[in-house]
């Protein structure tokens, strides 16, 4: 029983890590209606700017609030170059734009910094809290600390302020939005600017644990899409929700699941995409939207 | 590098003024899509006689490409489904082709037709859920079974050889012809590409084609219209399904090697690639995309280790803005202007 | 002029007819030479009295293009050989690199680009299992030596119908035999859990592995295997850490390796002997786990580490460090990749000064008939030793233990030949 607890408690780890990518994933899409395949790989590239920083002998918290600005303003600058010359375009072409962000950001990195792996400071203690015959490492506690965090500063800029009003407005009715005279445009730089800034949270947080290198978002990625599929892809708690319980889905699965094993544990994101979508196309968490002809 | 591409869109042009201007009267745009495969085909055909053994292997998997990029049209650009498993397919073609040459010793013809119908079959059965999703779930979806196709192969062991692949004998050219090996792989290749080529087009004029259109242009209204939604959906999964096999099986002949190493996302993401590139919704989109998955890496790396991946990115988000119709699209209209100015003279 | 498709049909028909009949193929290997006097017949592709063009294949992008580092070591060696000793018996080496990103089918490409475009004298070095595979058909088709190929799969010895093709570094099998043997004398019913790689390379070591230990004490007490497109293998690492057993046996590749060090370290409540392979034993995987938790960690390594500091008046180690500097000035000469690059140009070094002719055939037999060869980079008592019936150059290995900041030797240099005879299939 002990030792089920335990999986349970490291599949929650791991599912904090996919929730912290989801919840980059579903703030671009709440604002563009685009699922944006390169975001893993941006948060991957923001922590090479964070290891950068550390490098050239930042304390790690300044790198940090450093890397989260360059991030912000990175997200806006892609936004506007890379995505606005296809804006309206049909999903079918945003996406491969998107897919061609992944290849180039990919390469780039590896290009500038290389293939070899690289260690990244770790933000939280290495030790681990024991109660009754479980553990749980510190830096367990610290990624859901800051998931918890970082969705709930979501949920105030959405619901309290007048930004996120107008981001609202942006992402329910474009054109009725720019009717009230809310600039749209930048709107949508703001979200992927924000979105970005996610990212570098999600892959500062994962670096310590998978270390840095250009493919370290790779793996990730497919389980964040399943955890925002999950939790609906307009739904920041949804995505939340959603990576936890990928998390302890697959580890638990990888487990106890003698079959899955830990080679075919990959599958799990894979059926739960596919059952979602079959069942619930708009996720545990998410509003179903009519389609206008 | 003289690829077949050059030759697409000139021919006929060296003779007097007069004549010439004549001439490109009197070909109708029909006639000269015809004058134009012909042509190529004759310069296909006599590639292998003129070039080394190494130009001949890379023009051999330029046609793998292209048949597989030829389901990924049919899927991508006439039904505008979006695919990120593609190579999955194309594994599954060269995994039953494999397999067949190597547990059961079947005679490789045969396993073209077989590996075709596996691949279809799976499409149909994966294309019957994958009706009800679009757009980005699809291609979510798509993701995520090329990722988990590659654990599956490593685990059947017995059969896919497991994560050491299966090494095969190449298909050996009959005595009569007196062609080495590379030229008799070549030219089956070829034979698998023309054919290929031939069922796409039957297929995209006849109502399979236009009611694929018709979905990729408002799928709502498509639907009001009367068409078969969910049919179509999963026939366009299936048929792309099918040449992709078709490429993988051919691949199997060409490179005698399978590994799941061989087929993991990447080959997917740059399959998407090549298509874009080449022109979604062309006939010859296909052939210049499996021109570009070939030779850019290969060119670039020359540049820098990491420019293959630098340059695949760049050009298709660059391809998605100035030309969304692909080379094959620069090429129509660069063949176009020139003819408007060949009309004037 | 008007044509009808049957027309076109005729016209293509006639053009084919006509290229085909006309157009002559160029003969393949329009360079190829062969040799006169006692070598007469032999070929002399890519090989003058002055100079030799050798090519290589790696994977200088995608996810295993870490060790496109390796190259770099082998240029730096040659071109301080070709501008400071005249080259190799008077002919300076010619490298050229492709890249394959890990692709078999790229892999045959480039391999036929060198040897048909570039017309290299031998491949020399393919990375990776699968691209060697799927190339060495061809290599052998065609006679070009395949030298010293980066993989250590134990097939390249074994097999017999490809005598072009050779390996260097120890196979993953003798590996697995040295960690066997001392785990026989230090802990002779160890239990022990195998995290490994679910490819070629981690299902040969392990393989390898429970054959060596087959009739002793130890037992496997459990195994987990992960994916390179895995995101981490903690989940593993937790399974394993069930089992209770107190060796731990990592069989990864580098990231996979740090992943793993760093989740044994985190685990307070199991602390099991671990045995990293060589692969993975490098400096750069354990420096980002941290120093101070890989202490005490296993592994064996045939080279030496240019971050070891009782190399430091090695000559061979300084030379080394001098000519990076000077060759490839980039490159940080601490990273083992490239020493493993200097390593194995230097062994073809040994190799090519002892073919009796100068020829592809030559250097196939040479490379078959080593003895006892020794070379500088290598650790003391490992030498190259090839026959008859022995295709493996190096089969010694020396353990190692972590301590402090670097690697420490110990115990004496093991020789699996002769300590499980030769390896069969």
């Amino acid at each position: 029983m002990a030792g089920f607890l335990q999986q349970l408690v490291e599949g929650l780890g791991a599912g904090a890590v996919y929730a912290s990518l989801a919840l980059a994933l579903v703030l671009i899409y709440q604002f563009t209606g685009i699922v944006n395949f390169a975001q893993g790989e941006m948060a991957m590239f923001s922590t090479y700017i964070a290891w950068q920083f550390t490098v050239a002998g930042l304390p790690f918290w300044l790198a940090l609030v450093l890397t989260l600005a360059v991030s912000f303003a990175g997200g806006m600058l892609i936004e506007r170059i890379v995505i606005r010359p296809v804006e309206g375009a049909p999903e079918l072409t945003v996406v491969i734009v998107t897919v061609g962000l992944f290849i180039f950001v990919n390469a780039a990195a590896g290009w500038i910094w290389t293939f070899l792996i690289k260690d990244f400071p770790n933000p939280f203690p290495g030790g681990a809290v024991e109660a009754g015959g479980l553990s749980v490492g510190y830096s367990t506690l610290g990624v859901l600390a800051v998931v918890a965090v970082v969705m709930g500063l979501l949920y105030l800029l959405f619901q309290h302020t007048k930004v996120g009003l107008g981001m609202r407005a942006v992402a329910a009715n474009p054109d009725s939005a720019r009717l009230v005279g809310i600039r749209v445009g930048w709107m949508l730089a703001l979200g992927w600017g924000l979105a970005a800034t996610v990212g570098a949270v999600s892959g500062i947080l994962v670096a310590p644990l998978l270390f840095l290198e250009p493919n370290m978002m790779g793996g990730v990625l497919i389980y964040a899409f399943a955890a925002a599929t999950l939790g609906g892809f307009d739904s920041p708690a949804g995505a939340v929700a959603g990576g936890l319980t990928v998390g302890v889905a697959e580890t638990l699965a990888g487990a106890y699941v003698g079959f899955i094993g830990s080679d075919l544990k990959v599958g799990v994101p894979l059926a739960i995409i596919l059952f979602v979508l079959l069942l619930r196309p708009q996720g545990l968490f998410g509003r179903a939207v009519v389609e206008r002809v | 590098m003289r690829g077949p591409a050059e030759v697409t869109d000139g021919p006929a042009r060296t003779d007097a003024p007069a004549r010439g201007r004549a001439l490109a009267r009197s070909i109708t745009p029909v006639r000269r899509r015809w004058i134009a495969v012909a042509v190529l085909l004759a310069v296909a055909c006599s590639l292998p006689f003129q070039l080394v053994p190494f130009r001949v292997f890379q023009f051999t998997m330029v046609m793998v490409y292209a048949v597989a990029l030829l389901g990924l049209n049919l899927l991508v650009g006439h039904a505008g489904q979006i695919s990120l498993g593609h190579g999955a397919f194309f594994a599954v073609g060269a995994y039953a082709a494999a397999i067949m040459l190597d547990r059961w010793d079947l005679p490789y013809p045969l396993t073209l037709p077989i590996a075709a119908a596996v691949a279809f079959v799976l499409g149909l059965a994966l294309g019957l859920p994958a009706v009800r999703l679009r757009g980005l779930y699809l291609a979510l979806v798509t993701l995520a079974i090329a990722i988990f196709l590659v654990p599956l192969l490593k685990r059947f062991e017995s059969v896919t050889g497991g994560s050491m692949g299966l090494t095969l004998a190449k298909p050996a050219p009959p005595a009569w012809t007196g062609l080495a090996e590379d030229q008799w792989l070549y030219f089956l290749t070829l034979a698998v590409t023309v054919l290929a080529f031939l069922l796409a087009h039957g297929l995209l004029r006849s109502r399979v084609g236009r009611a694929l259109h018709a979905v990729r242009d408002n799928e709502a209204a498509a639907e009001v219209m009367g068409v078969r939604l969910p049919f179509y959906k999963t026939l366009a999964f299936a048929w792309s399904a099918m040449f992709a096999g078709a490429a993988g099986c051919v691949y199997t002949w060409v490179i005698g090697f399978v590994s799941p190493d061989s087929f993991v996302v990447t080959l997917s993401i740059t399959l998407l690639a090549g298509i874009v590139v080449g022109g979604l919704g062309s006939f010859s989109g296909p052939l210049l995309g499996g021109l570009f998955v070939m030779f850019v890496p290969s060119i670039s790396q020359d540049i820098n280790d990491a420019a293959p991946g630098v340059i695949f990115g760049l050009l298709i988000i660059v391809v998605m803005y100035v030309a969304p119709t692909g080379l094959a699209g620069l090429a129509g209209r660069v063949a176009r202007s020139t003819e408007n100015i060949l009309r004037k003279e | 002029m008007r044509l009808s498709p049957i027309g076109c049909a005729a016209v293509t028909t006639t053009l084919l007819l006509a290229t085909a009949a006309c157009g002559g193929r160029e003969e393949a290997g329009t360079g190829a030479t062969t040799a006169a006097g006692q070598c007469s017949g032999q070929q002399t592709t890519g090989i003058t009295d002055t100079s030799i063009k050798l090519g290589g294949i790696y994977p200088l992008s995608g996810p295993a293009s870490a060790y496109g580092d390796i190259p770099k070591g082998i240029k730096a060696y040659f071109d301080y050989v070709n501008a400071e000793k005249g080259g190799i018996g008077g002919r300076k080496v010619e490298f050229v690199v492709r890249d394959d990103g890990y692709q078999p089918p790229k892999a045959v490409e480039e391999a036929r680009r060198l040897v048909e475009q570039e017309q290299v004298f031998a491949l020399f070095q393919t990375l990776g299992t699968p691209s060697t595979t799927a190339t060495w058909d061809y290599a052998n088709q065609r006679k070009v030596p395949q030298i010293f190929v980066a993989t250590g799969a134990s097939k390249w010895g074994t097999d017999t119908a490809h005598p072009w093709t050779i390996g260097w570094q120890p196979n993953y099998v003798s590996e697995a035999r040295v960690y066997a043997q001392y785990l026989k004398q230090e802990r002779p019913d160890a239990k022990v859990a195998v995290l490994y790689q679910n490819d070629d390379f981690g299902k040969d070591l392990f393989e390898g592995f429970k054959r060596a230990i087959d009739g002793s004490g130890i037992t496997v007490a459990a195994e987990q295997s992960y994916e390179v497109s895995d995101p981490s293998v903690d989940p593993q690492m937790r399974n394993l850490a069930e089992s209770g057993a107190d060796v731990f046996l990592n069989v990864t590749t580098p990231k996979f390796g740090s992943q793993a060090l760093a989740a044994d370290a985190r685990n307070r409540t199991w602390n099991p002997l671990h045995i990293v392979n060589n692969v993975s034993s490098s400096i750069t995987v354990l420096k980002p786990v941290g120093f101070e938790n890989v202490q005490g960690v296993v592994s064996a390594a045939y080279y030496k580490d240019p971050n070891d500091p009782q190399w430091k008046n090695d000559p061979e180690m300084m030379l080394y460090f001098e000519k990076m500097r000077q060759y490839a000035p980039g490159a940080n000469p601490a990273v083992p990749y490239f020493a493993f690059g200097w390593a194995v140009a230097a062994s073809f070094h040994k190799a090519m000064e002892a073919v009796k002719c100068p020829t592809r055939e030559g250097l196939r037999d040479a490379v078959r008939s080593l003895d006892n060869v020794q070379v500088g980079m290598l650790l003391p008592g490992v030498t190259m030793t090839t026959g008859a019936d022995d295709g493996f150059p190096i089969e010694s290995m020396q353990l190692m233990r972590f301590k402090g900041e670097r690697w420490e030797l110990f115990g004496e240099v093991i020789d699996t030949r002769k300590e499980f005879g030769p390896l069969t299939n």
